[in-house]
């Protein structure tokens, strides 16, 4: 029942109560109490819009940006990704296996805007060795939707 | 001038064309039109299995095969219905490969009926079953199965239809329209009316993985004495979403099948065999795959039953295929009406029950092969249109 939740939910958080309770086969009480208990022990940590910037007037642009780390003797990576992730700029942090240790969405109005905050606000923290920028240059698709036109239903309408 | 009806032939001239053509063209040329029509699965076949027919490609496999299909496709369809029913036919000369499980039942019904023969078929069911058996000279009898036993057929039902010409009983469950199952109880009252007769069944079971019961599906050749008397039908297009590879099969005695082979050897000569190399990945490696899609299937079920009792459609828990078949009788109108109605007013198709025979009067067939957003919507739609009544 909890993973049929979340995977609905994760799929569309709008779907109503009432509606994930017919999906499920469950009643809407049951429903409703299982999401307060997921948001309360913060498995649920939120509900957002998925949307195209790019198709807005004035898109934000976005950078994945590959960060080398020297790791604290006690603290490991916590204290630098706790401190990026600090700022509003930073869409997510991620701690990678392989060729360097954080990966770094970040958001801004321009190029110039990413690039500073780059330069002047994760470069220059002590234990960052190195940063990589990568410009986004489109989104095809975002949080498991399509941006792009998909394919329409070619099904035939035959009598089957 | 030629005059064509003099020269083509009476019996396929008779046949009336589907009534639900005119309907469907009507609802193409909306453009916001919002269909629950469809009895197709809108999941892509699984990527393992295309590629497996890719592959194939690539190596060149572009020949004939044999008549009966490639023997590790036999062998992989073998096990796999060892595996799922337990009933146990031989690769070598108990099964069959068809375009499609259409084409079984065309092969299995001409290998049996002959002029004059009877063939008993439960109505609202698929559209085929009725055009086949006469086209191979037989006589269609049809049973009228009931809503109030959940539109499965009944000893007593059977009983009454069965007379010295019955040759066969076209047993097509899980049922496209209606969502019925027969279950092991329901089988072994029917196998018990059959046991001493020398009727064949021809056992569609071609949305058998899509059985939403406890115990799953259960063949009638699986019961006591009629593994003998059954010709199971089954193919790829719903469980593995493989529509339009045209893939299907037939398991049977060998004498059965011997006559089948020969009716599709001249006729077909050999199923598509970029087909058969994809679904031999499909019998063997794609159980997840098949899992998934029925999870989603159900959930989308239980959306649609519970949408439209909500609305006032009473609607009973379709156990199998993949479609909702509500009562429209509470608005006074026929089927024809309400699904004509529905669509200028709402612009959403839904299929009358009456497309699947006279029985069929008073239902409609909603598919949920739709997501659930889409579900949402027509079910939206389709209590707007309630209220105007």
């Amino acid at each position: 029942m909890k993973t049929e939740l979340l995977k609905l939910l994760s799929r569309n958080a709008r779907y109503s109560v009432r509606q994930l309770a017919d999906m499920i086969g469950t009643d809407e009480q049951t429903v409703e109490k299982e999401i307060k208990s997921l948001e309360k022990e913060g498995v649920i940590c939120g509900y957002k819009a998925v949307i195209d910037w790019d198709s807005v007037e004035n898109p934000l642009v976005s950078a994945i940006i590959e960060i080398k780390v020297v790791p604290k003797a006690d603290l490991g990576f916590e204290d630098v990704a706790e401190k990026i992730s600090s700022f509003s700029e930073v869409e997510s942090v991620y701690l990678m296996s392989g060729g360097y240790d954080l990966n770094v969405v970040v958001k801004g109005k321009t190029l110039q805007d990413v690039a500073q905050f780059v330069a002047r606000e994760l470069a220059t923290i002590d234990s960052v060795t190195s940063t990589a920028t990568h410009f986004v240059m489109r989104r095809y698709k975002e949080l498991d939707v399509s941006l792009y036109e998909g394919e329409k239903d070619d099904r035939g309408n035959i009598l089957i | 001038m030629m005059d064509y009806s003099r020269v083509l032939n009476k019996k396929v001239c008779d046949i009336e064309p589907s009534g639900i053509r005119k309907f469907f063209d009507i609802a193409a040329t909306m453009d916001d039109v919002i269909s629950l029509g469809v009895g197709e699965p809108d999941f892509q076949t699984p990527w393992a299995i295309r590629k497996a027919g890719i592959t194939s490609l690539e190596r060149g496999k572009t020949k004939y095969t044999s008549n009966r299909g490639l023997q590790r496709l036999r062998e992989e369809i073998s096990s796999y219905i060892d595996r799922k029913q337990s009933v146990k036919y031989k690769a070598d000369d108990e099964i069959l490969v068809s375009v499609g499980g259409s084409e079984a039942i065309d092969v299995a019904v001409r290998a049996i009926v002959g002029e004059g023969d009877e063939v008993i078929i439960p109505q609202p069911s698929y559209v085929c079953y009725e055009p086949i058996s006469i086209l191979a000279g037989g006589k269609p009898v049809i049973i009228e199965t009931k809503a109030e036993n959940d539109f499965k057929i009944t000893p007593d039902e059977l009983k009454a239809a069965i007379t010295p010409k019955t040759k066969a009983l076209i047993l097509p469950y899980p049922c496209n329209p209606t969502g019925a199952v027969m279950e092991h109880k329901d089988l072994c009252a029917i196998a018990d009316v059959l046991r001493d007769t020398d009727i064949i069944v021809i056992s569609d079971e071609i949305y058998s993985e899509l059985t939403f019961t406890e115990h799953g599906h259960t063949s009638i050749a699986q019961i006591d004495g009629m593994r003998e008397r059954t010709i199971l039908v089954s193919g790829f297009s719903k469980a593995f979403s493989m529509t339009g590879w045209r893939l299907g099969y037939a398991c049977g005695p060998k004498e059965i099948i011997a006559q089948m082979t020969k009716i599709h050897q001249f006729a077909i000569m050999c199923a598509p065999t970029t087909a058969q190399y994809a679904a031999i990945e499909a019998m063997s490696k794609c159980d997840n795959a098949v899992e998934d899609m029925k999870a989603e299937y159900n959930r989308r079920r239980r959306l649609m039953v519970s949408g439209f009792n909500r609305i006032g459609l009473t609607c009973r828990e379709p156990l199998g295929a993949f479609y909702t078949f509500p009562s429209i009788k509470s608005t006074g109108l026929s089927s024809d009406e309400f699904c004509q109605r529905l669509l200028d007013s709402e612009h959403v198709a839904v299929v009358p029950g009456t497309a699947f025979g006279k029985g069929g009067e008073g239902f409609i067939r909603a598919s949920y092969c739709y997501s659930a957003e889409h579900i949402i919507e027509a079910l939206n739609r389709i209590e707007r249109f309630l209220k105007t009544l």
